[in-house]
């Protein structure tokens, strides 16, 4: 008898504490500290990938009969300023990107001349954060000849790209989608500015006129209907600081895994 | 140590070594990690609470287990589908409470770091735990294969698995007639191969957690092969932990079952006591 209350006791004190303790985690989740322990997390997977991943190494390269049936659009499926439907009626022919910021060759470039430069075509497949995949086929210009042409200067360590859709309505700006990424990224062989996806233009859910495909990082990274691409020293100054959107909202920077 | 009484009982009472104590230190950071990984694996869950087969899948892809909200009328039906089957699971899986309102999300909010979504922090915990236990993992393997713990105490013996002993293993532990005197210094066939199991089970978590990583896939191409694509090990991810589970469950129960403060002395001190059939005067 004794020993059977003992086993209840155990059970129910265990479960209080099981219980006290989720909703800690909660408490811990929103201290500042806490989340900056946690976050060790990420600065180790960084430092794991980028020492085992060789600049060069590829992402996997399917072949058309792997293709997902649907690409999924996520996020932002239509920019709702003026500015870009006025661009998209025309069939984005006013359209220009701007690369600048720490550069020694700002440029300005429309679809067309993009269409023109080299191209890379590549069947990928694209990892949300939620969990789900998708396998397309991206047409778009390696991102490093760009930077080549533009010639970055010494002190610039960052790309921030710019983009048509403000994914949260914010009184101070901050819901305007932006990303960034390295130069160990922005140089790597598979890293394209697509304007073709599935063998025909890029089509508005997913990104038109032009997005980002950085192949070894989850699908936040590849921004849509970019604008312009800045090189910069620091994000610091940008959104609310930590890279990008979603970055601003809790996402690791390095979406690696 | 020994305690003997021999008068009032005809059996001795002693304490035997049981857990050696890398075994007791990886087993309770274990207990650690694998508490916050399965209930921030719960909370990454519920952003896509869907599982496919093969490289892709998403929305317009058919998935074999899903758990979702259905409109029902003015409110929410909770439906878990697996393969051809298909549950009403309002209350707990696909809509549950929160805070007294019913939501709809795959796993109810008491059992996801955090209780609420945000699936940005789930990962942070998660990723955080991830390394700990892979570390803490390394570790004991490499104990394990070094000091002979594996060969020694969880290896089964040829004999041991047998049908016929098996069998008889199953029955008694039905029983709940757990093996007294000398027998009890070893583990039994069916806790070998509970244990190996669930190492194995918990290196395939490991290894299928990797394979979602895109930058691991560049790293390690081949991975997402042995499994089959990407999402396939996402969902071998989940019913590994689904089995992990099961097995914590189990585990707990025999703790409980086989002599509560006896087992929970044997992980923290070492020390496990057993009654041999004593000298009787």
């Amino acid at each position: 008898m004794k020993k059977l209350l003992t086993r209840r006791s155990f059970i129910v004190g265990s479960t209080i504490g099981a219980g006290l303790s989720l909703s800690g985690c909660d408490v811990l989740t929103g201290s500042d500290s806490f989340s900056r322990v946690l976050k060790l997390g990420e600065t180790i997977t960084m430092g794991a990938q980028r020492l085992f991943l060789s600049d060069k190494a590829l992402a996997r390269e399917f072949t058309e009969a792997d293709m997902s049936p649907v690409f999924k659009s996520n996020g932002t499926h239509r920019p709702d300023s003026a500015e870009y439907a006025a661009l998209a009626e025309n069939n984005f022919v006013d359209w220009r990107l701007v690369i600048d910021g720490l550069v020694d060759q700002p440029l300005s470039l429309s679809l067309a001349e993009l269409k023109r430069l080299p191209s890379r075509t590549q069947i990928t497949r694209h990892d949300c954060v939620e969990g789900w995949s998708a396998i397309g086929k991206w047409t778009g210009v390696p991102l490093g000849l760009l930077l080549q042409a533009a010639r970055l200067k010494p002190n610039a360590r960052y790309l921030v790209f710019h983009c048509a859709d403000e994914y949260e309505k914010t009184l101070d700006g901050t819901g305007q989608y932006y990303e960034s990424i390295d130069l160990v990224d922005a140089f790597h062989p598979q890293t394209i500015l697509a304007y073709g996806m599935n063998g025909t233009d890029l089509p508005i859910p997913n990104g038109a006129p032009l997005r980002l495909r950085v192949e070894r990082q989850l699908g936040y990274k590849h921004a849509k209907y970019l604008m312009r691409i800045e090189a910069v020293e620091s994000f610091a100054a940008f959104g609310r600081g930590n890279g990008g959107f979603w970055e601003d909202r809790g996402y690791e920077w390095y979406a690696g895994i | 140590m020994v305690t003997i009484d021999a008068d009032a009982r005809p059996a001795t009472r002693i304490l035997v070594k049981r857990h050696a104590l890398s075994v007791r230190i990886t087993h309770w950071i274990n207990v650690l990690c694998l508490s916050f990984l399965i209930l921030s694996g719960l909370q990454i869950f519920n952003a896509h609470p869907a599982l496919y087969w093969g490289q892709y899948g998403a929305d317009a892809d058919t998935p074999f287990i899903a758990i979702e909200a259905v409109r029902d009328g003015d409110g929410l039906r909770g439906v878990t589908t697996i393969g051809p089957v298909s549950l009403t699971t309002t209350g707990v899986l696909g809509v549950s409470s929160y805070n007294g309102q019913e939501r709809a999300r795959a796993f109810p909010s008491w059992l996801t770091i955090p209780s609420y979504r945000d699936l940005g922090m789930g990962r942070y915990w998660h990723f955080f735990f991830a390394w700990l236990f892979a570390i803490n993992g390394a570790v004991y393997l490499v104990y394990g294969f070094i000091s002979g713990h594996f060969r020694r105490d969880l290896a089964p013996k040829l004999e041991e698995l047998k049908p016929a002993h098996i069998g008889h293993e199953i029955i008694t532990h039905a029983r709940l007639d757990f093996p007294k005197g000398e027998a009890a210094r070893r583990y039994n066939a069916l806790q070998k191969l509970a244990y190996l199991g669930v190492v194995v089970l918990l290196a395939l978590m490991v290894l299928t957690g990797l394979t979602m990583s895109p930058g691991v896939n560049a790293i390690v191409p081949w991975l997402v092969d042995v499994f089959g694509g990407r999402q396939s090990a996402r969902t071998i991810h989940f019913i590994c932990a689904t089995l992990i589970v099961a097995f914590i469950i189990v585990h707990l129960v025999m703790v409980l079952l086989s002599g509560v403060w006896n087992n929970l002395r044997s992980m923290v001190t070492g020390r496990y006591a057993i009654r041999l059939e004593g000298p009787r005067t």
